[in-house]
């Protein structure tokens, strides 16, 4: 066990310790209030170059496992928790997290107030922050600060995306495929995969920079736009993509990808305060008015009021802030979500949703 | 859409008198709800039996009715009030049965009442285990294998069908009455028995057991939208086999994966969608394999319940209050959470902390019971305690509990018990297990085989074993150093230990391991509870400690501060921890009434309380809460932060005044009553003194710390005499005692309970007539607002004796004499706030018992009785005012036309093998409250409210000790002129024939030979409708007792003592005469010519 200290932009420090990979790491530091699905968040591509800190306390109960893995690797920058568990309990459990951490080289702190930092982002907003096990000079900590880099603008799904093209298979399924889907990698989460290969689709998943020309050589029934990190802004070149996708094919973004989404809508994106990370967000369904408990992470949101209100419609609301959480274009098979329907972690009832992509696609034939 | 306008008028149902299983978690939920409904514009008609409560106060509904909860007068009630609908989802098990009965009668719809929150096809659909099952198997839940049976033929053929071990339930009972493990067919037949008999409708469910899985509870909550939000997650430390209630419980789950927790939140959803439950909030458990994660759904309660309240409390999120809101037609989204004032109720709570609850058990109070846990809940209240760890949050609660722990502590020495007995502790489930896998740890067990021995998921040992493993490295520390280092002293706090058990380490006393931490500024911090995890900003002042980097508590109250043109002063009122028998819901309400009278006086009110059942630990009640044991040190904590310009301490019961000397010596400015004061009336010599130098009456008496002196001091003042420590409420060890053997084999546990206090010794008075008086001072003037009169003798506790308003047959000068003797009794104490005394009325003798200067037991039944606030004038004058700024008078208490009955309800049911006899240690838990015009009518109300309702025809078996033989013959003539044929046994017939009373004569036992019929046969049979059967001294007790213990199998009414032979007689006589008759507390005060005053 070891000194460690998580240093803030603002000048702000928490000293902890650290039982994993030592060393010194940096991100934007954000929170998220799930209360499990700790390895889910770690294996997120989404999550990519920042820290996390988790707001429940108790992090590594059921240690981890083969199974709950949301990509091959584990993403975020650092691991902020008040106390990781030393003895996990749970049937499918193969490794504890410290192991498992260790393992994946990332740094992570614990024993400090998460609470108190939770608060402190939620004022101040989310700031970059670093975790080091070697360095404690304040002035130094902030010298190093100045190089690393703002979320705002910055591209982190070329860091994240498939290097090449590959089709997605489920252990647990052979079955035929009725849907050919073209899947952007911007960060994809394997949930997504294993549900839209439920459903009955081939899914060819594609690196984030791909073509139209490459998507459309293997005539695709639908297109879907992944989760993914960073800044909506900063990937251009999927917006485009997806832009020249419309009123050819359907298309169906999630998270990042409803941001691009968006942004090939010519809508406008900007930077919550502190972002959306957690399993507990209201989301209304505005066409029925039910409303779902959704799982949500991101930092970045697409403004209502930049989208042409001719073409676009707003179907489903965030009921904490008002935010923007579903897109459809009126004319196009084209919907989109903020939320993340395919949950893990967090409440499954926007699964539904998929359903949608199934029917544009079903009707996109006939 | 918004709240519905179709109705105005909703009838609200409440839970009736505390029992174990249903507690004062049904006020907490009745009164938000009423608070809730009112707020909304609806005009509320309340009904329960319980006057403790504070939903039955006259300012939280328009209507409220103190009735017996039968269909009977429910349905009176429903035929002079004409409410549109009724709630029958906020009153537990008791108002969900009673709604069920008024739907099938068909006085619902004869009056054309609607059901809200959930319809009769929801409840009997979740309510009854077969159509549970199939709407279960509908959706493709899987269940345990199971069967229903009526009779003990059926069941025994399920039995081997399914095979061994199974489990046991009844349908239709609350807290699981009558169910049980059977592992053989033996066993089976017993448990069957008690089932089919405990069951409503006879229907028992038999099934596969699942004894040792992991037991998961979810709290849900759906609107007439069908949006639906868990609120809470719970996982039980003690797997399943221990009802949910006896269970030490965590919130939220801890070994669950999101996969397995959203495969149960998905079934949640499912299963409260199928039931079809409307609108409200539901709980529903559930079972996991440890070794494969096979989920079982165990059951669903449609309706609010114990757990919700505890989920409310661990999150914030106000179950009871949203549901009755949902239930007039709100949809979640519509309603704000009144925490972050900017998000909807639609979501669910994010907590950032570990809660833990902790079952309260009084196995003490009965001796002859084991204190084996299995489905059928035992224990009578809990504490809930909140940390950033688990370790600290469960070490916290073990302290909450007031049982002699200080925490996860070393009670006794392990060495001193034996490997057999450990394993046998932790194997059988029972009250304190959770101490045995301390032993077990320092009998270097490892965690794995404690986990296997005990079931418990090794996740919890484990986290054990880290609290096991820095104590000793406290110890070893301390040892070497002589010396803990600040780092390691650190770490100990946010473990959750205490100052005492680090004192107790570094072999020196509390106050000195406080000094040193707080001069190394290791001090407690508090957290606020806010639904969000600090995802949003909270307004609403609800605090935990723990020790953290930032305090929240001190951020809010300098922002206060700031914004406060004049600075408020503080009030912090303790709170009474823990239900247990002898202290319970009344100082709950003592507390809330303190806190309401502060808050409109312009005071800030602080409320400190680790009850979750409560509504003291409502977060909307104080103007701060702070949810944290009632030990010294965490109230010092609090103290620290707060700076309160008073603290008061007279409110919480006993558990506030154990600390007063202590908060005193600090410097605590106490309000009201000085320590002084109390403790003067604690102190057998001085109070001696006091009665003396007023001219007053006490029994002889004396006090002793050795057993020698206790012996000479019993022989000096003459036997009977009454045994009991000092410092303890309810009676505890406590015992009327006949000869100095008896005394003797009494002391191990008088000494053991006393703690090193003194021992009491009074002289007993037989055959004396206890008058208990309620009244307010402020110190120069004295206000008496209750006299009531004990329906049973002197010598019975006085919580669990009946009494009355006003007394029936003391004379008007010994009522003045009594007024006079309590006016000065006070004034010499200089009481500031509540006092209670009891006394003994023998012939015209008067003779002081007991002086208690703080709030009693009967402070709101006198103030439901009188329409008198006895709290809030108490808390009021303790925060300066006087006496005559009210418009108190006593005539006007005289003017009430209505008589009022206190009856109490007695817990021997669940405690098989306890003998049924009222002694002086209080055994209740609960309390009910009859009015009528008459004496006999309220007297007749309260048995139906306590569940004993007298007979109206049938047998009557009469059996007394001999001095009552003579009295009896004319209760046993009145007996016979209402039409009751009078059976008894020898000696008594004797008597009874003499005089000419036409008797049966019965032999005691199936005595074979003799053709003459037997009691017990009889008893069985249900041939007897009434017993009146006075336990003469001391002997012939045993005797008695497996007629006692068969009375309460069969529910026949059970009298122990003459007067209340005459008080049965009079009530049976007056339902003879009148049809039922119900009417509200705000009626009866009018007619009293506005006797109430308003405050």
């Amino acid at each position: 066990m070891r000194k460690a200290i998580l240093y803030l932009e603002d000048g702000t420090y928490f000293v902890g310790t650290s039982l994993s990979t030592q060393g010194t790491s940096a991100g934007e530091v954000v929170f998220n209030t799930a209360m499990s699905g700790y390895q889910e968040i770690l294996t997120d591509p989404s999550y990519a170059g920042q820290i996390v800190t988790m707001t429940y306390p108790l992090i590594g109960n059921y240690g981890v496992n083969e199974e709950d893995v949301e990509s091959n690797n584990v993403h975020v920058k650092g691991f902020v928790v008040k106390e990781f568990c030393r003895h996990h309990s749970n049937f499918r459990a193969t490794q504890s997290l410290i192991d498992y951490l260790d393992e994946h080289n990332i740094i992570a702190i614990e024993g400090i107030d998460t609470r108190a930092l939770t608060r402190q982002l939620r004022v101040k907003g989310a700031m970059r922050g670093l975790i080091s096990t070697e360095e404690f000079d304040l002035d130094k900590l902030a010298a190093k600060m100045k190089d690393v880099p703002s979320m705002e603008g910055a591209d982190w799904v070329k860091e994240v995306t498939t290097s090449k093209k590959y089709i997605w298979s489920n252990d647990d399924d052979d079955s035929k495929k009725k849907y050919k889907v073209a899947a952007i990698d911007c960060g994809i989460k394997f949930n997504i995969l294993r549900i839209l290969t439920k459903l009955g689709c081939e899914v060819h998943v594609f690196p984030a920079q791909a073509s139209i020309d490459e998507i459309m050589s293997i005539k695709p029934d639908g297109v879907f736009v992944s989760n993914g990190p960073g800044d909506p802004s900063a990937v251009t070149y999927a917006v485009d993509t997806v832009r020249q996708c419309f009123g050819k094919l359907p298309v169906f973004g999630i998270c990042l990808g409803h941001q691009i989404v968006g942004q090939a809508l010519n809508g406008k994106t900007f930077k919550l305060k502190f972002g959306h990370h957690g399993a507990n967000h209201p989301v209304q369904d505005l066409l029925d008015k039910r409303i779902g408990i959704t799982s949500q992470n991101h930092g970045f949101c697409v403004d209502i009021e930049s989208l042409n209100k001719d073409e676009v419609e707003m179907i489903d609301i965030n009921l904490n802030d008002q935010t923007l959480e579903g897109l459809r274009h009126k004319k196009m098979p084209i919907l989109s979500f903020q939320h993340h329907p395919e949950a893990a972690p967090g409440p499954h009832d926007a699964m539904y949703l998929f359903d949608y992509f199934i029917e544009m696609m079903e009707s996109g034939r006939s | 859409m918004p709240k519905r306008t179709d109705i105005k008028k909703i009838l609200l149902l409440g839970s009736g008198p505390i029992v174990i299983g249903q507690a004062c978690e049904f006020d907490y939920s009745g009164t938000q709800a009423c608070k809730a409904l009112r707020e909304e514009g609806y005009e509320i008609v309340l009904a329960n039996s319980n006057p403790a409560t504070i939903m039955t106060d006259p300012e939280f509904a328009d209507h409220t009715y103190i009735e017996p909860l039968t269909p009977e007068y429910i349905a009176a009630i429903i035929e002079k009030e004409r409410p549109c609908a009724v709630l029958p989802t906020l009153g537990g098990q008791t108002a969900l049965n009673l709604a069920m009965n008024l739907y099938e009668d068909g006085t619902l719809k004869k009056y054309n009442v609607e059901m809200l929150g959930a319809n009769y096809d929801v409840i009997k659909k979740a309510e009854d285990r077969h159509c549970f099952r199939e709407a279960m198997l509908k959706i493709g839940m899987d269940i345990p294998r199971s069967a229903v049976a009526y009779n003990m033929e059926e069941a025994k053929k399920a039995a081997k069908e399914i095979g061994f071990p199974l489990i046991i339930r009844p349908s239709f009972t609350l807290g699981g009455t009558g169910g049980g493990f059977a592992n053989d067919m033996e066993e089976l037949e017993r448990i069957a028995a008690l089932g089919i008999e405990s069951s409503l409708n006879n229907e028992i469910l038999i099934e596969e057991s699942i004894f040792g899985w992991k037991e998961y509870e979810l709290e849900v909550m759906r609107d007439h939208k069908d949006n639906v939000v868990i609120v809470c997650s719970i996982e039980n430390l003690d797997p399943m086999g221990v009802h949910t209630g006896d269970s030490i419980t965590v919130a939220p789950s801890q070994t669950l994966t999101d996969r397995e927790y959203q495969v149960m939140r998905n079934a949640s959803l499912e299963i409260i969608r199928e039931i079809g439950v409307e609108t409200g909030g539901s709980n529903i458990q559930f079972a996991i394999n440890p070794e494969n994660g096979r989920m079982i759904v165990i059951e669903m309660n449609p309706r609010v319940s114990r757990s919700s309240a505890l989920a409310s409390k661990a999150t914030g999120f106000p179950i009871a209050k949203f549901a009755a809101m949902l239930a007039v037609g709100y949809t979640l989204d519509e309603i704000q959470n009144d925490i972050t004032k900017e998000t909807p109720a639609c979501f669910e709570p994010a907590i950032d902390y570990i809660v833990v609850k902790a079952p309260r058990f009084t196995f003490e109070k009965f001796p002859e019971a084991k204190d084996i846990l299995g489905v059928q809940m035992k224990s009578v209240g809990e504490t809930m305690a909140i940390g950033r760890t688990f370790k600290e949050a469960l070490q916290k609660a073990l302290r909450g509990l007031e049982i002699g722990h200080v925490g996860f502590d070393n009670k006794w020495n392990f060495r001193d018990l034996t490997d057999e007995k450990v394993r046998w502790r932790l194997e059988e489930p029972n009250a304190s297990r959770i101490f045995y896998v301390k032993y077990a740890l320092q009998k270097g067990w490892s965690i794995e085989k404690i986990a296997e021995i005990s079931r418990i998921d090794i996740w919890f040992i484990f986290q054990m074993k880290q609290i096991f493993d820095l104590e000793n490295e406290i110890v070893d520390t301390f040892r070497k150093e002589k010396n803990v280092p600040d780092n390691l002293l650190r770490k100990a706090k946010e473990y959750g230990f205490s100052d005492v058990q680090l004192a107790q380490i570094m072999e020196t006393d509390e106050l000195q391991v406080r000094n040193l931490r707080k001069s190394k500024n290791i001090i407690a911090t508090f957290k606020l509870v806010d639904t969000c995890a600090a995802e949003f900003e909270a307004y609403t002042p609800y605090f935990y400690s723990t020790y953290e980097a930032e305090d929240e508590a001190r951020i809010q109250i300098e922002k206060l501060t700031s914004q406060y043109k004049q600075p408020k002063k503080k009030i912090m009122i303790l709170g009474g921890g823990p239900n247990r028998i002898g202290q319970g819901i009344e100082f709950d309400y003592c507390c809330v009434h303190a806190s309401f009278a502060l808050k409109d006086m312009g005071f800030e009110a602080i409320m400190v309380n680790s009850n979750p059942e409560t509504v003291s630990t409502d977060y909307d009640i104080s103007d701060r809460l702070y949810f944290e044991p009632l030990t010294f040190e965490d109230v010092m904590n609090i103290i620290d932060v707060e700076q309160p310009d008073g603290v008061i301490v007279q409110f919480g019961g006993q558990t506030p005044l154990n600390l007063a000397s202590r908060l005193h010596e600090a410097g605590v400015p106490i309000i009201g009553t000085s320590v002084l004061s109390i403790e003067l009336a604690e102190n057998r010599q001085k109070f001696s003194e006091l009665i003396n130098k007023l001219e007053l009456v006490q029994p002889a008496n004396g006090s002793a710390v050795s057993i020698d002196e206790v012996a000479g001091i019993a022989n000096q003042v003459g036997y009977p005499v009454l045994v009991r420590p000092s410092y303890v409420l309810g009676g505890r060890a406590m015992k009327i005692v006949y000869d100095e053997k008896k005394l003797l084999s009494f002391m191990d546990e008088v000494k053991e309970a006393s703690q090193g206090h003194p021992i009491l010794i009074d002289k007993f008075i037989e055959d004396a007539i206890e008058v208990d008086v309620d009244a307010i001072s402020d110190g120069e003037e004295t206000f008496v607002a209750g006299i009531m009169e004990h329906i049973e003798n002197a010598g019975i506790h006085s919580g669990d004796s009946a009494c009355t308003i006003p007394p029936p047959t003391i004379s008007e000068d010994l009522i003045a004499k009594i007024k006079k003797d309590t006016c000065r009794i006070a004034k010499e104490l200089k009481v500031i706030g509540l006092i209670n005394i009891q006394f003994a009325v023998k012939g015209r003798r008067i003779f002081v018992l007991e002086v208690n200067p703080r709030a009693s037991r009967t402070s709101p039944f006198v103030s439901k009785a009188t329409g008198i606030p006895l709290a809030k004038i108490a808390a009021q004058i303790m925060a300066g005012k006087k006496l005559s700024e009210f418009s108190l008078s006593y005539e006007k208490i005289q003017n009430l036309k209505h008589v009022s009955v206190k009856e109490s309800v007695l817990p021997f049911s669940r405690f098989s093998g306890v003998d049924i006899v009222l002694g002086p240690e209080m055994k209740s838990t609960g309390e009910v409250m009859g009015i009528g015009k008459t004496y006999g009518e309220a007297y007749a109300k309260s048995q139906i409210c306590a569940n004993s309702a007298l007979p109206q025809k049938g047998q009557v078996f009469v059996s007394v000790k001999d001095e009552d033989k003579r009295a009896v013959v004319l209760i046993a003539k009145k007996l016979m002129d209402l039409g009751f044929k009078v059976v008894s046994t020898r000696g008594t017939a004797k008597v009874l024939r003499s005089s000419d009373v036409d008797v049966t004569e019965v032999a005691r036992y199936d005595q074979g030979q003799q053709i003459k019929e037997n009691l017990m046969t009889l008893l069985k049979n249900s041939e007897i409708d009434l017993i009146i059967n006075t336990p003469s001294g001391e002997s012939s007790q045993y005797d008695m007792r497996s007629i006692r213990a068969a009375a309460i199998l069969h529910a026949i009414p059970c009298i122990t003592t003459l007067q209340g032979a005459w008080a049965a007689v009079n009530g049976m006589e007056a339902i003879r005469q009148e049809k039922i008759t119900v009417q509200s507390l705000q009626e009866y005060y009018k007619q009293g010519e506005g006797s109430s005053c308003a405050v």
